[in-house]
């Protein structure tokens, strides 16, 4: 019998046990882990191919960190069930393990659309975990030319990585933009142009319709020779451990602000869950580092007995490529201010006499003051917001504003 | 826990807190010899116009946004000191994404970086506090 | 102008292998000396603007800075000097008045340091300050000059007001508008915590200040500034100024430029209007006037303070101040023809006025050789600059010293003497908000108190080394002092015999 169990071993799970621990100290926790290794950061696979860190340097938190707090790892090991009765999980090895609470923090994994003749391909990879990062670095050499399908976060971080590993990177996806999900079209423009300058190829409105062994075949007709394929199109959260129990699922797992899913005493976080985004006023998955912290830390309060709600998320990205920094945040639903200066643009969007989103490409400084205006609902008649528009600067504020900000503890 | 305070009354937006915070992280002895003919990355910035200024480092939260969101793992608290171990820092810049003060920046290196109190370099005490010729940056508890 | 007949007299030396380009000395120089090329990345000086007040070179971290006299200079002559020929330049270009800041600075004979001060060997031995006590408290006003019994014997304790000075120094007057709110801020917290006077000088008191008042004189001079019932009743003194040491017989005055805001509001007077103090009190023609004023004040204030009479050392000091002494005034202040001033026209600050050891040394002697020293007590300035110049003066009668260029020093400035301009860059001699933030009242008075702490540790040393453990005991004491390489008739003046005798 285990008070609380954590299903995953990601970012969500690590703030899932330090809420926990902020509360009990002592109650019993048992992580199960599908990856073998302890936790660490999965955003950084591409430094890691790019050269900037290392297996021992992504960990994302120090190697005693389950000893210290009180914490049963299980790596290697899936849950295949929960009966929500019982209060039982299966294990993918025939066991079971009791609990209190849950907290489903699973993650999400890639998306393989049945493309025709894929099993031709030999070398194909998806970049989602530590182990496709390394069997893709192994299958690389200097004279590889790697195809690219999908020009996301994902695919054009693996682009970076692999760079100066390898001979050609061409980048296909149906999208008629890079960064679509994060980008309109004139900020995307920036960006591709800049990605082109550093050597990476682009075919956009495009895809791969059939593969032939080394030979992707586009929708276009054109024919692009490969010795490598990466699958970086997409991913899809990992839902199944509630929605067959028939918890309330829709892209992610569905929570209220508190983490708490239809099920009682199951909680979700991380990018398996699809709670409440403020810069819609509705659920959406939020699959960003930040937010999985968070989530995860409320679960783990809220499980343990406290009291804690999470109702500020917004999407918002820092993403940066071959030394062009791009940051985006909020929603773009709104009357939208922009500047524009060599080599920089940023596009500032306003409802309601607050800022809801922002798009910054070139000029990145002190961008999260902009976060913050967002997330707490600054009224922009309180700023000086025509400043606030060339720089970021916390000299926009009140002078009152900024005493109570600076001259105390935050 | 003390940290870095500065007045608006009294800071004359002279720059100098800058400068003797780029000098004391330089890790040299020397002040000319560290920053002659070179861009300096200071821990502390000065804000505002000619009539009003004041300098912003960290705030050292007592829940910081940074350490939540750092994808690497690479920002933790220290006896309530915020710190960065740049040695994991990938220079991804959520952190930058995050901060409501505007408090991180880039080093010269290109990992992170931001006002320590000065624990870590031979300064002992921040560098800020004692270079202000106008007692505008005071290093005391408040709260 | 395309003749530059004066050529800068300072120059901006910067050791290039020093200089980080930090930009602080073009951010703190108010005259606009220093600015940043930024294509060469480096700092340019323009000398012609610098007035050698080393705010630049007190800041620069590398200590890259220096100002030095600049060594252009004219054929050397004894009688026709470079400053005389430069002075003749500027009157032949501008046809005005020259003025100058702060005090006479030609090479006129410093008395104070051509007199030696006592010490006690073998018989009547010194006495160490850090293991006996030694009184360095005074009371200023007037003493009575006999001891009075009621029948039954006690005594009768009819003194008249007194101030209580925790040492023989207070800081003398200079008025809000001439230096700043914060440089007043300086002073009022410093004098409240040494437990000695300020004087407001004759720009009013701003009601900031109010609540310093008990170590506050309220002066009111000829243009009558400020002056209300509050403001008479908010001092612990009242000074009424006749004249001023470094411009005797001439008043004071303040551009316009500088009468703004809460200047304005404290003077009383229209903003942008200057503020001309004429040069006499109109109302005072004649000692019967004075005595007239001085009760007018005491009336007002009930009896209750001291009232100051402030005059310059001019030639007939001494009976000016026997006059003085029997108006009703209860303190005579003396101001030798050293004294600083914010502006003073230079032909007047440079030959004007007498100095002020030879002042004292007359006015104790006259007083005392009429029976009348006990009316008044008397206090000095005009230049003391250490706590020497203080033993020296009260040896030779005076019973407490006035002070204003050491505490300006105190403060920051350099001596630059271009106060006049208004941009003074240690915030002291100006109304620019962006100056006046550069002094920090707390490290102001912090510094004030320091030096006035360190004073008097000295005169307890200077004390104990003749063996003397009260002020009151080195009152015109003029025993303890001998002149060296002064003439008969300066001894005799002075009251001292020379070194040897």
């Amino acid at each position: 019998m285990s008070d609380y169990v954590i299903i995953g071993n990601g970012t969500a799970a690590t703030g899932c046990i330090e809420g926990i621990r902020s509360v009990d100290p002592n109650g019993k926790i048992t992580l199960i882990s599908k990856e073998k290794h302890k936790v660490y950061s999965r955003p950084l696979i591409s430094y890691l191919l790019e050269g900037k860190t290392d297996v021992e340097r992504m960990k994302y938190r120090s190697d005693d960190f389950y000893d210290k707090n009180g914490v049963s790892f299980l790596p290697g090991i899936s849950a295949a069930k929960i009966d929500a009765d019982k209060k039982e999980i299966s294990l993918d090895n025939e066991e079971k393990i009791a609990f209190d609470k849950v907290c489903v923090s699973t993650g999400s994994s890639p998306f393989v659309p049945p493309f025709e003749g894929l099993d031709t391909v030999e070398k194909k990879f998806s970049f989602m975990t530590l182990d496709d990062a390394l069997s893709l670095k192994d299958a690389l050499n200097p004279e590889s030319r790697v195809l690219i399908v999908g020009a996301g976060l994902i695919g054009l971080k693996c682009a970076e990585g692999i760079k100066d590993l390898v001979k050609e990177i061409t980048v296909c996806d149906l999208a008629d933009r890079i960064l679509s999900s994060i980008l309109d079209a004139e900020c995307a423009g920036i960006m591709q142009k800049h990605l082109e300058e550093n050597g990476i190829k682009f075919l956009l409105s495009d895809s791969a319709a059939k593969f032939e062994s080394n030979k992707a075949i586009m929708k276009s007709g054109m024919e692009v020779e490969f010795d490598v394929l990466v699958l970086a199109i997409g991913v899809r959260a990992n839902i199944s451990l509630v929605k067959d129990i028939g918890g309330e699922v829709n892209r992610g797992i569905v929570v209220n602000t508190k983490m708490e899913t239809s099920v009682k005493d199951i909680y979700a976080a991380g990018d398996c869950s699809e709670g409440y985004d403020a810069s819609i006023g509705g659920n959406r998955v939020l699959a960003i580092l930040p937010n999985a912290y968070m989530q995860g830390f409320a679960a783990g309060v809220n499980m343990a007995g406290g009291d804690k709600e999470f109702s500020n998320a917004i999407p918002m990205n820092s993403i940066g490529f071959f030394g062009l920094h791009v940051m985006t945040a909020g929603s773009y639903d709104g009357e939208c201010f922009e500047e524009k200066r060599e080599g920089v643009l940023k596009r500032f969007f306003v409802k309601d006499n607050c800022l809801i989103g922002y798009m910054l490409i070139g000029e990145t400084d002190r961008a999260g003051i902009y976060t913050s205006m967002i997330r707490e609902k600054v009224p922009l008649d309180t700023v000086d917001f025509e400043l606030l528009k060339k720089v970021a600067t916390t000299f926009a504020f009140s002078g009152e504003n900024r005493r109570k900000k600076f001259g105390g503890v935050v | 826990m003390k940290r870095v305070y500065v007045n608006e009354e009294w800071c004359l937006g002279c720059h100098l807190c800058e400068y003797n915070c780029a000098f004391a992280n330089s890790g040299l002895k020397d002040m000319a010899d560290a920053l002659k003919g070179k861009k300096i990355f200071p821990r502390i910035h000065v804000e505002g116009d000619e009539k009003i200024s004041y300098g912003v480092s960290c705030r050292h939260c007592e829940d910081p946004m940074c350490i939540k969101s750092c994808i690497a793992g690479a920002i933790s608290k220290e006896n309530g000191v915020v710190t960065i171990n740049r040695n994991k820092c990938v220079g991804c810049l959520t952190c930058v994404l995050v901060c409501p003060y505007g408090a991180l920046a880039p080093s010269e290196e290109g990992t992170m970086q931001k006002c320590e109190l000065c624990v870590k370099n031979s300064c002992g005490e921040p560098a800020c506090v004692t270079g202000c010729p106008n007692k505008a940056i005071v290093y005391e508890e408040r709260g | 102008m395309s003749i530059r007949y004066i050529y800068p007299e300072f120059e901006v030396v910067r050791n290039e292998n020093r200089c980080i380009a930090c930009r602080v000395c073009e951010r703190q120089c108010a005259n606009e000396v220093h600015s940043y090329n930024e294509e060469k990345n480096v700092m340019i000086s323009d000398e012609t603007k610098c007035v050698n007040c080393q705010r630049c070179v007190s800041l620069c971290p590398t200590r890259a800075l220096k100002i030095v006299k600049s060594d252009c200079t004219l054929r050397e002559n004894a009688n026709w000097q470079n400053d005389t020929i430069k002075e003749i330049y500027k009157q032949a270009g501008s046809g005005g008045v020259l003025l100058s800041s702060m005090g006479n600075p030609k090479p006129l004979p410093v008395y104070w340091d051509k007199i030696l001060i006592n010490a006690s060997q073998v018989t009547n031995p010194p006495i160490d300050p850090l293991r006996e006590p030694m009184e360095t408290r005074v009371f200023l006003g007037k003493k009575n000059g006999e001891i009075e019994r009621d029948e039954d014997g006690n005594l009768k304790c009819s003194l008249p007001p007194q101030l209580e000075l925790s040492m023989p120094v207070m800081f003398s007057a200079m008025s809000y508008g001439s230096i700043s709110y914060n440089a007043h801020a300086s002073l009022a917290r410093a004098a409240t915590e040494l437990g000695i006077l300020y004087n407001t000088g004759e720009g009013g008191l701003h009601e900031d200040f109010y609540v310093y008042g008990p170590n506050t004189i309220v002066q009111v001079a000829s243009g009558r500034f400020g002056v209300h019932e509050d403001y008479l009743k908010a001092g612990a003194a009242v000074e009424i100024k006749m004249g001023q040491g470094a411009k005797p017989g001439i008043g004071g005055h303040l551009p316009g430029a500088k009468i703004v805001g809460d200047v304005s509001k404290t003077r009383m007077i229209p903003e942008g209007s200057d503020a001309i103090s004429p040069a006499p009190h109109h109302d005072i023609y004649s000692i019967e006037d004075l005595r007239q004023l001085v009760f007018s004040l005491k009336e007002a204030t009930e009896y209750k303070k001291p009232v100051i009479v402030k005059v310059a050392a001019v030639h007939n000091i001494a009976a000016i101040a026997s006059g003085i002494a029997r108006s009703g005034a209860d303190i005579i202040a003396i101001d030798g023809f050293r004294g600083g001033t914010g502006a003073a026209p230079t032909r007047i600050r440079d030959n004007v006025g007498i100095p002020i050891e030879l002042a004292l040394a007359s006015v104790d002697q006259r007083l005392r050789d009429e029976g009348i020293r006990n009316n008044v007590s008397l206090v000095v300035g005009g230049s003391i600059r250490s706590a020497s110049d203080v033993i020296k003066a009260i040896a030779l009668g005076a019973d407490a010293c006035y002070v204003a260029t050491a505490a300006l020093l105190a403060l920051g400035c350099h001596l630059c003497r271009t106060c006049q301009s208004g941009k003074c860059n240690w915030g002291i001699a100006t109304q620019r908000p962006d100056l006046v933030k550069r002094l920090n009242p707390d490290i102001g008075s912090e510094r004030l108190v320091n030096l006035m702490t360190a004073w008097r540790h000295e005169i307890k040393e200077l004390m104990g080394g003749m063996g003397i453990n009260s002020i009151e005991a080195l009152k015109g004491n003029r025993l303890m002092l001998r002149g060296v390489g002064l003439n008969e008739k300066e001894l005799e003046i002075l009251g001292i015999s020379h070194a040897g005798e």
